[in-house]
Formats: structure tokens, C-alpha cells, sequence
């Protein structure tokens, strides 16, 4: 009765919060847009799509043929088409089907993220979002990486989506993760819950790569809670245009040793608007971030933000932001914050925005290239900086990703 | 080949070179001697036509072109090659990228490497973290990759011990005469070069056909160059502007 009592009184607070604004980024209308198709037909395989939903998975970093990968998930506006592992010792399915598999889900499921932080987060509650859920057991190295895309298939839609990994004690994962946009899909909005637990010695890597249009609004919502001596690597790649996307990903290392990094790449295109945050609460002995942004304007606005809390000793975090302006109209907003509440704290941040250093073209145009590429070749560099150390699988996504970027000079 | 004519040029406002004179012909290997601070690194940069480097008279002639005004890449096009004193690091760009596109998939970056030792640079970033010596062996790498006519090349031999002078000056020597030691043959193989030095130390791996003396923005003397390094090393850069204040005042 009680559980049921507060089921119901969670109901109430979440309903009060669909009027809540979000803390940052533009507020968008959320009755402007429809709930997005339950009914899209699955497909057994995701090579039976059709070639230019095909293309579409393939610029987002998702490979239709499904080779090497452990399992895929597909998305579209609001129905699974496709969810499938093939190989052991990890789990692939949507979210709805967990739920009604493991009983155990209910303490995880909106345990990280909270229904009533915004009107996204209360849109996506009240809709009963369905999204994917990936599990790995105990002790699996989970050696390929699983895929998972999430398409905006009809315009005016609102897509919610509500995801829930697990990376079980001592296992390791790779989660390559593409959101793109349908031909045709001129304006739709995705708001996207993901919930991420990492226990003990366990390891993920979770790369994101964004691939929407002209008109989309974004805003995910996603908090990762870390036990002891894991490891959390999220790379984030956002290289086209877009409306507005407004997200702040928060790793909570909750274990001792517990380590977190993200890496953020992103453009911000003529019109485009992009608020993009890391945060990490450092809240055991020992436990130490790394956070990276590098992004560019070509006309379009950039906020980097990056928060590190420290409330336990011996924590340590190292923030850095770069921002280049290679556009008319551009703006690129750095705002680091560090924010210490014991003594025994090691953190520091560097933060520079400008434009391209002149030498440095004209270093490169003495070897023969004309100025464009030269200013082609440090930029690819300067984002190159922001996914070092990735696995080369993810690393060839994201250079191809790079490649079919096309930045001018001023 | 290279004829500097007249040549005065300011940087950031202040008059660095006072109608300079100079000129390198085919095949010809010419050095600059010169005290710190005399413009010899800014004789080179204006060559290559940097930014922050205004021509206010003269010109600057190559095969006979005129090219005081011509973009830096079109220079190098034409055959205009430089290594710098202090290159500016690319964080992000591998040396073997450098190479490639430089080269335009004419050498094999790999190959190319060995020779200067740099087999394990190649996938850093250019100059980040490289020591002195190591530039001078990335940016020589650099040229052997980008293969100019003419060599425009700031002390090869400055920061480099005496285990990389070897392959610095061996390497600068292959680029400039081919491994060729007859003059004849050295003269046809068309590569000329304009070398800044120091210490002179270069000069023990290449044979350096005239020597130009540069002494507070202007050429003070030219001649032989293993004789005006012999009287430099004996009498020091005071003497030469002294000679060229008594040739002067006779004219």
C-alpha cells in the first residue's frame, strides 16, 4: 500500500514538473510536437532496412551488416525495430522487456535520473519511454561493441527514450551509440533518459555520436553511477548541424578509485546551438576525472561546461576546454567550475577559445598546402586531440565521422 | 636563381633589414654569417614571405620572377623550401601525416625516417615535445618529403649533439648535393641553398660555395666562405663592421 502511495505520489510531483524548465539551453514547447510512432514493423536483420535508412545508420557509426558487433538495437521514433545480441555474455533488449524479465530493474530503472528534474525528464516518465537495455554479466570482456541507433523517422515528432545499461562486476563494454534523423525530418525533438551503472572493477565506454539535422532539438538526460575502481570513458561527437542540443551528462563516482573521462568533440554549424556539459561528483577516496572538449564554431554558439565536485580525499580531476571560432557570427562560451568541499583535493582546469593560430597555417602552406588545407588539417587535428585514446574501432567511426565534416576557413 | 635586391623589411613596426643585396645561383650553396639579432633568420622568413614580415623596398626575385608579394604556399610551389628555427607545434597532426601530405605520396614516410632516426616520431605530433635536435631532424624530414630547389634552411646544425650533427649534416648534405662530391656534377644537380650558421660547425658536411656576413640588418661582406668564417672566428663581427665603415668612407 505504501510502495503503491508513493507510486502515486512521485505521479503527482512528476505531472507538476511538465511546466518545469530546464536549468540551461533555449525551453521548447513541448506541445508543439506529436508522441512519436509505436507502430514502425520490426526487421529481423538490420540489412533488410532499406538503402537510405541504411545510410542513415551508417553516418551515425551504426553498421547495418551488424559486423563486428555483439549486438544491435534500433529505435525509431518511438518503436523498437530492431534488438538483437550475438554474443555471449551480454545482454540486448528493450527496456519494456527487461522490466517485465528481471524484477530486479525496478532498482535501477529512474533510480539515477529523476522524473521531476525538468519537463524533458517528466515528458519522457509520464510517456512510459521505451529505449534499450544492455546488460554485461559478471566477469565478460565483452571483445566487440554493441550498437545501438536511435532514429527520428517523421517530422513533428517527440521522440522520448528512456535507455538502462549495466555493466555487471568485473565485466568490461563497449556502447557505440548513433542518433540521426530521417530524410525529409525537417523539425522533431529527442529527449533521451540514460541511466548507467558500473560496479565493481568494471569498465565502459560509451561513444555517442550525433548525427541530426538542421531543426532538431536535443536534450538528454544521462547520469552514470560508478562503484569501486571502475572505469567510465564517454565520448561524445556532435560534427552536424542541429537546432539546439542542451545536455549534462553527471558520472557519479560513488567507489573508492572509481575513474571517469569524457571526451567531447562537437561543431556548432551557422544556427546551431550547443550547451554541452560534463559533470562528475568525485565522491569516494581516490577516485579521479579526466574531462576534454574540444569544439568549434563555424557561425553557430558553443557552450562547453565541465563541473568537477570533490567531497572525498585524496580525489584528483584535470579539466580542459578549447574552443576555435573559424566562422562570422560565432560565439564560444568556456565555463569551467571546480569545486572542492575537503581539503585533500588535487583539481585544476585550462580552458582558451580563439581562432586558428596563423603560424601554424602558415607553417603547413610553406610545405606547399594552399590555406584552406592547412586550416583543413589542424582543425582535424585540433578534434583529434578530443578522442585520443579511444579503441581503434570507435576511432576509425569517429575519423570517418571527421572526414565527411567539411570546415572552411573565415 | 635567388636575387635579393634592395631588400629593407619591418617587423612589428621596427626596420630589421636595410637594403639587403644577395644572391644565390643554381646549384649554389651560400651561407649567412652573422651575429644574434643581425636579421639573418629574417632575411629567411621574408624569403618564404611569413606574416609580419613588410617588404618597404626592394624585391625579391626567383627565376627571374618577381615573388616580393606571392602567397607563401605558391612559393613553396615554385620551390621554395625552409627549415625553421622555431617551428610552431600541431597538436593532433602526426608527423607521418605531415609527411604524407607534403610529399604528396612521393616518399614513403617509413623509409624516409630511418635515415634521420625519427622512425618512432612519426606518430607524434609535429614538434610537440620534440627537443631541439629533434625539430632540426623532423624538419629535414620535412623537406626531404617536400623536395624544393631551393633550401632555405635557419642553423641545421644549432641544439643538436654530437651524435645527431652526424645525421643532421649528413642528411643536409644528401638533400643539397645528392651524395655528390664532384662540383661539376654538384652545379647540375640544381639545388641551391641559402644556410644560416652560427658556428659554422655545418660546414664541415657541405661545401658551401659563398658566404655572406650580415651585421645589423644589412650584408657587410661577402667572399669565401671558409676564409670570412677563419677571419669571423679570429677577429670577431666588430671587425666586420669596421671594414665595411672603412670601405665606406674610401668610397
Amino acid at each position: 500500500m505504501q510502495a503503491k502511495d508513493s507510486h502515486a505520489e512521485l505521479r503527482k510531483k512528476v505531472e507538476e514538473a511538465q511546466t518545469k524548465k530546464a536549468a540551461f539551453g533555449e525551453d521548447i514547447d513541448l506541445d508543439k510536437f506529436e508522441a512519436g510512432a509505436k507502430d514502425i514493423p520490426k526487421v529481423e536483420r538490420l540489412d533488410d532496412l532499406d538503402e537510405e535508412e541504411k545510410s542513415t545508420l551508417l553516418k551515425a557509426g551504426v553498421i547495418p551488416t551488424e559486423e563486428g558487433r555483439s549486438g544491435s538495437f534500433v529505435l525509431m521514433d518511438e518503436s523498437v525495430v530492431h534488438s538483437s545480441m550475438t554474443m555471449q555474455g551480454v545482454e540486448v533488449m528493450p527496456v519494456s522487456v527487461a522490466l517485465k524479465k528481471y524484477e530486479w530493474m525496478r532498482d535501477y530503472y529512474w533510480k539515477a535520473v529523476s522524473p521531476e528534474a525538468d519537463k524533458y525528464t517528466a515528458r519522457t516518465y509520464l510517456e512510459n519511454a521505451d529505449g534499450y537495455f544492455i546488460r554485461a554479466l559478471p566477469g565478460a570482456k565483452v571483445r566487440a561493441p554493441v550498437q545501438t541507433c536511435l532514429m527520428l523517422k517523421n517530422k513533428n515528432v517527440a521522440q522520448t527514450v528512456h535507455n538502462v545499461i549495466i555493466v555487471e562486476e568485473g565485466a568490461e563494454l563497449e556502447v557505440v551509440t548513433g542518433c540521426s534523423t530521417s530524410k525529409g525530418v525537417e523539425k522533431a525533438l529527442h529527449l533521451g533518459i540514460s541511466e548507467f551503472y558500473i560496479k565493481k572493477n568494471a569498465t565502459l565506454t560509451f561513444t555517442m555520436i550525433h548525427n541530426w539535422s538542421e531543426s532538431i532539438g536535443v536534450r538528454p538526460r544521462t547520469v552514470i553511477v560508478q562503484e569501486e575502481n571502475s572505469n567510465y570513458i564517454n565520448n561524445y561527437i556532435a560534427l552536424k548541424p542541429v537546432r539546439t542540443i542542451q545536455t549534462y551528462p553527471t558520472a557519479r563516482l560513488e567507489g573508492r578509485n572509481a575513474f571517469a573521462r569524457f571526451n567531447t568533440v562537437a561543431i556548432a554549424h551557422p544556427h546551431s546551438e550547443l550547451d554541452l556539459g560534463s559533470r562528475a561528483i568525485l565522491a569516494a577516496e581516490g577516485a579521479r576525472c579526466e574531462m576534454i572538449s574540444r569544439t568549434i564554431s563555424t557561425g553557430g554558439k558553443v557552450i562547453a561546461r565541465g563541473q568537477m565536485i570533490g567531497t572525498a580525499p585524496k580525489i584528483r580531476g584535470h579539466l580542459e576546454c578549447r574552443g576555435l571560432i573559424l566562422g562570422q557570427g560565432g560565439v564560444q562560451v568556456a565555463i569551467p567550475e571546480l569545486e572542492a568541499r575537503v581539503p585533500d583535493v588535487e583539481m585544476t582546469h585550462e580552458a582558451a577559445v580563439g581562432k586558428i593560430a596563423q603560424d601554424q597555417v602558415e607553417y603547413l602552406m610553406a610545405r606547399g598546402l594552399t590555406e584552406d588545407e592547412a586550416v583543413g588539417i589542424i582543425v582535424r587535428g585540433f578534434l583529434e586531440v578530443g578522442i585520443r585514446g579511444l579503441p581503434e574501432s570507435l576511432k576509425k567511426e569517429i575519423d570517418r565521422a571527421i572526414e565527411q565534416t567539411e570546415v572552411k576557413t573565415m | 636563381m635567388l636575387e635579393i635586391e634592395n631588400l629593407s623589411v619591418e617587423v612589428g613596426g621596427r626596420k630589421i633589414l636595410r637594403n639587403v643585396n644577395l644572391s644565390v645561383m643554381a646549384g649554389y650553396t651560400n651561407v649567412l654569417f652573422g651575429p644574434n639579432g643581425s636579421g639573418k633568420s629574417t632575411l629567411l622568413m621574408t624569403i618564404m614571405g611569413f606574416s609580419g614580415y613588410k617588404v618597404t623596398e626592394g624585391r625579391i626575385l626567383y627565376h627571374g620572377e618577381d615573388i616580393t608579394k606571392m602567397p607563401i604556399n605558391e612559393r613553396a610551389n615554385r620551390g621554395i623550401g625552409i627549415m625553421m628555427q622555431r617551428p610552431p607545434n600541431l597538436a593532433g597532426v602526426q608527423l607521418r601525416n605531415m609527411i604524407k601530405v607534403t610529399s604528396k605520396g612521393r616518399i614513403n614516410p617509413d623509409e624516409a625516417a630511418l635515415d634521420l632516426d625519427l622512425g618512432s616520431f612519426l606518430g607524434r605530433d609535429v614538434n610537440v615535445g620534440f627537443s631541439g635536435g629533434e625539430i632540426k631532424r623532423s624538419e629535414l624530414l620535412q623537406l626531404d618529403a617536400q623536395n624544393p630547389c631551393l633550401y632555405l634552411l635557419d642553423e641545421p646544425e644549432s641544439g643538436v649533439d654530437l651524435v645527431s650533427i652526424e645525421k643532421v649534416g649528413g642528411k643536409v648534405r644528401e638533400l643539397l648535393q645528392g651524395g655528390q662530391s664532384c662540383a661539376g656534377r654538384k652545379m647540375q644537380a640544381g639545388k641551391s641553398a641559402l644556410v644560416i650558421t652560427h658556428t659554422g660547425q655545418i660546414l664541415d658536411y657541405i661545401e658551401a660555395d659563398r658566404g655572406y656576413v650580415m651585421c645589423k640588418g644589412t650584408i657587410a661582406c661577402s667572399g669565401n666562405p671558409r676564409e670570412l668564417l677563419t677571419e669571423i672566428r679570429k677577429m670577431g663581427y666588430e671587425e666586420c663592421i669596421k671594414c665595411k665603415l672603412r670601405i665606406a668612407t674610401l668610397n
